[in-house]
């Protein structure tokens, strides 16, 4: 079955992708050799190929760019410049204008994508408004406002692009690739990853996701594919002023990728063809046709969430067919091994103050190989900053933290789950844009994961810690129609699927009603003995009590006790300080 | 020196004006998390609605000013029910989007019923301004840093000193804790649509008589105040005030000694170099998400 997988997926749309070359080609050599047709169509492909970047950065990760005319208009004075004013061929001076916007769209995202989602928006106006000055004012080099006319066509050996059919037919085979290969992308790896940050920033980085980095690989792809757009642009109307790339423009686009439906290439070149001919067909409104136009914008985020593609898709929606047969099993199963002596986790001194507030206060603590290891305090008692602190979402103010022997003190989520140390969250953080299958592929992927390389092993992987967990059934629903218990099982076996040396359970009991808590219960006794280390937090003690070989109890940002579970809750401290009344009562509450 | 000192006035009264709608646009922020695209467009409509008042109806001049503010803050609360209203339970981007939308929609329904002409207004005063040592303050300049400062104040009196201000800062802290203590956040967000509108359109009616009145007056002012945002801390409202300061300041020097063309690419240049080396702005504080 993988091998079939794996094959299946390699070619996977290439069949259709060839068809639809050849019928865009001859398309394109049918049509009446009046400009208009050409003009428009020619003015459409090359709009979508730079608004199926939109689908990359926005619908796929997450982040707004209000720059793609920007990115278009690098492409475009590229061209233009590269072939007028040094007379460089078509295709060398298309990659200086996509490697201009390329570079710049690098820039700019790392300049900005480290902090939160609205500084992009910011900064790429602020790049698409200095870009419209430069491209107006330095007229030396950009011509100035006047733009530049008679740009040449290309000649590739025998072929000839100068006449408009041949042009067009250029781009329009250029926007069946770039369709298909963002297409693709949204199933890849790199996909995932990208709709993993959009859903979930801290998730993804606990996931082994360098979310940094995806973020500007996302901008820096739709960067590229403007200026792709962009230099055909130039190519086909041999004509470019600064005002086709004003920040008016970007505007477009990014209705245009909205209209259509951001999650999908389809539905972005949907978006741009009817804004492209809709104004033809609303020339009667004439002034206010701008107007309708912004009004639209808002009834589309009202009534059409999704685009229209989405509302498409939404009536022919298909139930995705359960991939049978069975898969190996999770690696860690086929294991034994009780807790053994040494230590995978060492912490030594860990402190985290928040201002005035010490919410831990030198702790330290061991961890053995192969343990279950639970955390109790009462509430306040530091318990989940501990957990924040080792998965390294929060910096700690003093200590160190080893792991597996290596210091991990300062090395960021995405690298300590490469490592080997997965978690989950208290309040559940899954990946709601996407399949429950999706989810747990995310977590099989992390770099380092035995079977990462592998597409079709990955799968399998996934398939199996949903197997583990029991939720295969429910393999392509929306994770977000799960119950909250089943979206909780989806994030155990996440991180499963990754594969970890020691997995941390951020109070997996929380808001569960009591047979999902028994269930809960037995699932960890069935993942206990195989060697994995499982760092256990929580309040139910009935749950500690049961799983853990070992207790550590915080109160106040300090270690209280530390031992077999017997000893530590019966130790006058615990009592005192957890549970506060009389040890017979407390057992009996439990 | 003087040639400083006069830019140094002329700069703090359009910085000023990029305060105001700085001011407008953080307050959104914090009670309603609503990053407001269409606030440039506030000041712009702020400003029509002034023309309309003083050149078609004849109205005189302040009565014309009150009549615009209170009109501005009835179409804060439209402009909520139509961007806001629908979307709030949808995530920060739909909503950013249909500001995005609401903006194209203002400018092109003002340059339908208005026309492309700019349109120009005369001062708040008769007198052309007043000689101090070896500047001469241009009354409405003078009128802008005036007005900008009663604001302020008034702002801040409302804020920390009534009733309404502590259930205003309630709700920009924490919605949910503040609707458990009876206060209708629903109302305060619309208050403060409201409250934003008016400030963002008594910015473009002090600024009408300085700049012509265009329905592209308000994007660049956004953009400016966007950017001051930023330098002086993302949701800061003492950095929004300073940032728009500064701002001002620094493209008025920067057209005056370095380059006119240029002049609006001063804000931006400075908005990334801030990116770059103090991206948490002058007050910012750097706010990570609670795991």
């Amino acid at each position: 079955m993988s091998v079939n997988l794996a094959s299946a997926r390699l070619w996977r749309g290439f069949p259709q992708a060839i068809l639809a070359c050849v019928a865009v080609v001859a398309v394109a050599f049918m049509l009446p050799s009046e400009g208009y047709y050409l003009n428009i169509l020619m003015q459409a492909v090359t709009y979508a190929i730079a608004v199926s970047g939109l689908v990359v950065v926005l619908g796929y990760c997450g982040q707004i760019s209000i720059a793609q005319a920007a990115f278009f208009g690098l492409g475009a004075y590229g061209v233009a410049i590269g072939m007028v004013d040094y007379h460089l061929g078509f295709f060398p001076a298309w990659l200086c204008g996509i490697g201009a916007a390329g570079l710049l769209g690098v820039v700019l995202g790392l300049g900005s994508l480290r902090l939160g989602g609205h500084y992009l928006a910011m900064v790429t106006i602020s790049f698409q408004q200095i870009l419209t000055l430069f491209l107006t004012n330095w007229l030396e080099f950009t011509h100035g406002p006047d733009g530049i006319r008679g740009i040449p066509r290309p000649r590739l050996g025998p072929i000839s692009f100068e006449g408009g059919h041949a042009f067009l037919a250029l781009c329009m085979v250029t926007l069946v690739i770039v369709t298909l290969a963002v297409w693709r992308l949204k199933t890849g790896r790199l996909g995932r990853a990208m709709q993993a940050v959009r859903d979930n920033e801290l998730a993804a980085g606990t996931c082994g996701i360098n979310v940094f980095a995806t973020k500007v690989i996302a901008f820096g792809l739709s960067a590229v594919l403007g200026g792709i757009g962009g230099g055909l642009f130039a190519g086909g109307f041999q004509y470019i002023s600064p005002d086709q790339f004003s920040f008016g423009e970007s505007i477009v686009l990014l209705t245009m990728a909205l209209l259509g439906g951001v999650q999908s290439p389809f539905g972005s070149l949907i978006g741009t063809m009817v804004l492209i001919i809709l104004p033809e067909w609303l020339r009667f409104l004439k002034e206010v046709y701008l107007a309708v136009y912004g009004a639209a914008v808002i009834l589309i985020m009202v009534f059409l969430p999704d685009g229209l593609w989405g509302l498409m898709l939404e009536r022919v929606r298909k139930r995705a067919k359960p991939i049978l047969g069975d898969v190996p099993k999770l690696p860690l199963l086929s294991q034994t091994g009780a807790a053994r002596t040494d230590f995978v986790l060492t912490i030594e001194g860990l402190a985290k103050h928040f201002g005035g507030l010490k919410a831990l206060d030198g702790i330290s603590l061991a961890v053995r190989r192969g343990s279950v290891h639970a955390l109790i305090g009462p509430n306040g008692s530091g318990k989940s900053t501990f957990i924040n602190v080792i998965t390294g979402l929060y910096k700690p103010t003093a200590g160190r933290v080893v792991f597996a022997g290596q210091d991990i003190t300062h090395v960021p989520p995405y690298e300590r789950n490469r490592a080997g140390l997965a978690r989950t969250f208290q309040n559940i953080r899954v990946f709601r844009g996407m399949t429950v299958l999706e989810n747990v592929m995310v977590g099989a992927e992390r770099p380092g994961n035995d079977v990462a390389e592998n597409p079709a092993f990955v799968v399998e992987r996934a398939l199996a810690a949903l197997d583990f967990v029991g939720l295969r059934g429910d393999a392509h629903r929306e994770v977000g129609a799960l119950s909250y218990g089943h979206q909780r099982y989806v994030e155990i076996a996440r991180a499963l699927a990754a594969t970890p040396q020691m997995l941390l359970l951020d109070e997996p009991a929380a808001g569960l009603n009591l047979t999902e808590k028994h269930e809960l219960g037995e699932l960890l006794k069935r993942l206990k003995g195989h060697g994995l280390t499982i760092l256990i937090i929580d309040h139910d003690m009935k749950l500690v009590e049961q799983v853990a070989d070992h207790i550590t109890v915080l109160n106040f940002g300090k270690r209280i006790a530390d031992g077999m579970p017997k000893d530590v809750l019966n130790h006058p401290d615990v009592i005192a300080a957890y549970l506060g009344e009389p040890q017979e009562a407390a057992g009996a509450a439990s | 020196m003087a040639i400083f000192l006069q830019l140094l006035f002329t700069g703090l009264g359009i910085g000023a004006i990029y305060a105001l709608v700085a001011l407008g646009f953080v307050l959104l922020i914090r009670a309603a998390s609503v990053v407001n695209f269409a606030q440039g467009q506030f000041a712009m409509v702020g400003a029509y609605m002034l023309v309309v008042c003083l050149n078609v109806l004849g109205l005189p001049y302040l009565l014309s000013m009150a009549i615009s503010v209170v009109l501005m803050a009835v179409f804060g609360v439209i402009f909520a029910g139509a961007t806001y209203w629908p979307l709030r339970h949808r995530g920060g981007l739909p909503v950013i989007i249909s500001t995005i939308g609401a903006s194209i929609f203002l400018e092109n329904i003002v340059l339908f019923l208005y026309g492309p002409s700019p349109e120009v207004l005369p001062g708040l005063f008769d007198s052309p301004g007043i000689q101090v040592g070896q500047v001469f303050m241009d009354s409405q300049y003078l009128s802008i840093l005036v007005a900008a400062t009663l604001l302020v104040v008034l702002q801040y009196f409302i804020f920390e000193k009534t009733l309404l201000g502590k259930k205003l800062q309630a709700t920009s802290q924490d919605k949910e804790m503040a609707s458990l203590l009876g206060i209708p956040v629903a109302a305060m967000i619309l208050f403060t649509f409201s409250y934003s509108a008016m400030l963002g359109g008594i910015a473009g009616m002090l600024v009408a008589p300085v700049l012509f009145v265009s329905v592209g007056m308000g994007g660049l002012i956004a953009l400016k105040a966007f950017a001051a945002n930023i330098i002086g801390g993302y949701g800061s409202i003492p950095g929004a005030i300073l940032g728009g300061l500064a701002l001002g300041v620094a493209e008025t020097m920067g057209a005056a000694y370095i380059s006119v063309p240029y002049k609006d690419a001063f804000a931006f240049a400075m908005l990334l170099m801030f990116l770059a080396v103090r991206p948490q702005g002058l007050f910012g504080e750097k706010i990570s998400e609670k795991a």
